[in-house]
């Protein structure tokens, strides 16, 4: 084993980007590309099937584990970091920088973690330096998003360590490798891998355990949110396809994940949340790869795990440098931008164009790949869900994102075209779109089981040309009869009303009527405290019988007197 | 596109004529799109009803309006002030 093999991955960035702020000013921004280069250099030097053990305490641990699925994420991962690097140079933010670079070397440290509590080490690393990215908005409002996200995100982490500890007692194995039984069923799984599942569930926003994702993601920076992004959900997809594969309710949870979040993301005003509301969509599709579980679902899952990284961060990235510029991404202050920002209009539009699958971009590539595993495993209304969420994902990503910000109702904004950094990095992640969807091979090859497929059927690109088309179609005719909704500056009520109006309220309403209650109980006792600390206060206080100095005789009489009743009473009896 | 500023540079896009030009190239994209249903190329399908001619057309435009339908009914419920939150 040499020196390389010792280092895990990610170490590079955690202890490097700890040393960022001791940098001139001016090379800041360069360690948040610098170091990512290092570190995919580093995983580039690895050798796949290296498992590296430590013994702590008489346990045994696997600090690094490289194998097919966790190279895969890995390589995107680190490619992602170094163009969110690139896209991030204008950053001078100490917060930002550090908080990016730990928060990704923790995510991909925890890609590379072969035991459960390695694990939950790098699962709450995660957390808690990526919550310093929501709070570099330093808004009132990221202020307050950032700590219901930490909140959540310890939760999820607390929630992962309680179900290790059930599953190590069951077990005796801390090893983190599939751990739903071979019928994939949550019911007949051990309390500890239940605990565990939610744990990773919250992190991969599942419905109702989704909403820290909207709420706290639009409130970062333009940089910290194309961060955000990227990692924490999809760390959490890769843990759902190491330790969840074929487990059948993941298809339902996947299939819900793609349909319901769209419904939101029409009537959503903020673009940034929007593309909030497609990621958790985007998320589902890749929950139910992995609840369908054969190889080529897994290939799917994880083939489009990559290409949505690359082609979401685009996005955010184009919706970043609209905020940088016009200081809003409200649908409703926006549009006509593309006349002084054409090129970043035009990288947005692959962006948009890959997410909805159109042929030769990489979406078109990789979605398949589930749909087909999900319709070979006659999953019908499943199907017909992600024919659905399809259809919706061009509808407001692929046509609204790029139509509110650029084209639609003028709105008079000039600003100037984004940096040059933030347009190379862009160029970059839109330039892999089209490479991948034009040589999907190149993607097939890393993907964990070998796999024979080819995207290019006749059938299959002129019925998805159909349904996009179609689509379009349906967003023309909504929009000239009027029907479409406008874009209004408004706040949508989703799940966290529960917890950020319900709860609170009801909260309010027991503090209220606990004060009535205690109010009408403690008339009686605050007179009975009052009479006796009164005649407390008679006795003992300054001129209490108790507070005199008496002489030392008349303390001797006294207890001559007090032993004398005693002995009278004695012989009495 | 109607408060462009006096003696700025006019967009292709700016004149509603090209605009409707776009649109009836879609129109006309869809139609040919829609017709290729009319020869037997599908192969390899899973459900009989994909086999069916125009199903990715219909289902494509029926989803997202009923996508859109259903999002506007859902904004009557969900729908509140920008500061909704704030103000709490």
């Amino acid at each position: 084993m040499t020196a390389v093999d010792l280092l895990p991955p990610g170490a590079i960035l955690i202890l490097g980007g700890l040393l960022v702020p001791l940098l001139p000013r001016r090379f800041k921004p360069w360690a948040g590309v610098v170091l990512p280069v290092l570190g995919f250099m580093h995983l580039l030097a690895l050798d796949r099937g290296l498992v590296q053990t430590l013994v702590v305490f008489g346990y045994e641990l696997t600090p690094v584990r490289v194998d097919g699925l966790s190279l895969v994420f890995g390589y995107v991962f680190f490619i992602a970091a170094i163009l969110g690097g690139i896209y991030g140079l204008g950053v001078r933010d100490n917060v930002q920088l550090v908080a990016a670079l730990t928060y990704v070397g923790s995510a991909i440290g925890g890609i590379f973690a072969g035991d459960l509590i390695t694990l939950f080490i790098y699962w709450e690393l995660t957390a808690v330096t990526s919550v310093f990215l929501v709070w570099a908005g330093r808004t009132k409002r990221s202020a307050r998003a950032g700590m219901r996200y930490l909140v959540i995100q310890v939760g999820s982490g607390v929630i992962l360590l309680a179900g290790v500890i059930f599953h190590f007692v069951d077990t005796g194995s801390l090893d983190f490798d599939k751990l739903i039984g071979g019928d994939g069923l949550l019911g007949s799984a051990s309390i500890g891998v239940l605990l565990i599942f939610i744990a990773f569930g919250m992190k991969c926003a599942f419905p109702l355990l989704h909403n820290w994702l909207q709420d706290a993601y639009p409130e970062s920076t333009a940089t910290g949110t194309v961060y955000l992004s990227i990692f924490t959900t999809k760390m959490a997809v890769y843990a759902l396809a190491r330790g969840f594969p074929g487990t059948g309710a993941l298809i339902i949870i996947g299939a819900i994940m793609t349909a319901f979040p769209i419904f939101f993301a029409v009537i959503e005003n903020d673009l940034r949340r929007v593309l909030t509301f497609s990621l958790n969509n985007q998320l589902g599709f890749m929950v139910v790869g992995i609840g369908i579980g054969t190889e080529l679902a897994i290939n799917g899952t994880v083939a489009y795990a990559f290409a949505n990284i690359i082609f979401e961060g685009l996005l955010f990235m184009a919706m970043g440098a609209v905020l940088l510029r016009t200081g809003t991404c409200l649908g409703s202050e926006l549009g006509g931008l593309y006349k002084t920002m054409p090129w970043t209009a035009g990288l947005c539009i692959v962006g948009a164009a890959s997410i909805s699958a159109f042929p030769f971009l990489s979406g078109f590539v990789t979605k398949p790949l589930i749909l087909d595993e999900t319709a070979s495993g006659h999953h019908v209304v499943v199907y017909l869900m992600l024919l659905f969420a399809s259809a919706g994902v061009f509808h407001h990503s692929g046509i609204k994102i790029p139509y509110f910000a650029f084209f639609a109702h003028d709105s008079g904004k000039r600003v100037k075209e984004a940096p040059p950094y933030m347009l190379f990095a862009m160029g970059v992640m839109a330039i892999m779109c089209i490479g991948i969807g034009v040589f999907p091979e190149v993607l097939y090859r890393v993907l964990p089981y070998p796999m024979e497929y080819h995207p290019y059927t006749t059938t299959h690109v002129i019925t998805q040309y159909q349904l996009l088309l179609f689509s379009a179609l349906a967003f023309v005719f909504l929009q000239k009869t009027g029907l479409y909704p406008p874009e209004l500056r408004s706040v949508n009520l989703d799940f966290d009303w529960t917890y950020r109006r319900a709860l609170p309220t009801v909260i309010g309403w027991a503090v209220s009527v606990g004060r009535v209650v205690t109010a009408a109980i403690m008339v009686p006792i605050r007179g009975l405290v009052h009479r006796t600390s009164l005649l407390v206060y008679r006795l003992h206080g300054p001129e209490g019988v108790f507070a005199r100095t008496w002489t030392t005789g008349s303390i001797a009489f006294w207890a001559v007197v007090v032993l004398c009743g005693y002995l009278l009473y004695f012989f009495a009896r | 596109m109607s408060d462009h500023r006096r003696g700025e540079r006019k967009y292709w896009l700016d004149e509603p004529r090209n605009v409707n030009k776009l649109v009836y190239g879609l129109y006309v994209i869809c139609a040919l799109f829609a017709l290729a249903d009319l020869f037997p190329y599908k192969h390899h399908l899973h459900f009989g009803f994909e086999y069916w001619p125009g199903f990715s057309s219909i289902y494509g435009f029926v989803s997202c309006v009923a996508l859109v339908l259903a999002a506007a009914q859902l904004r009557k419920i969900l729908m509140r002030d920008e500061d909704y939150y704030d103000g709490g």
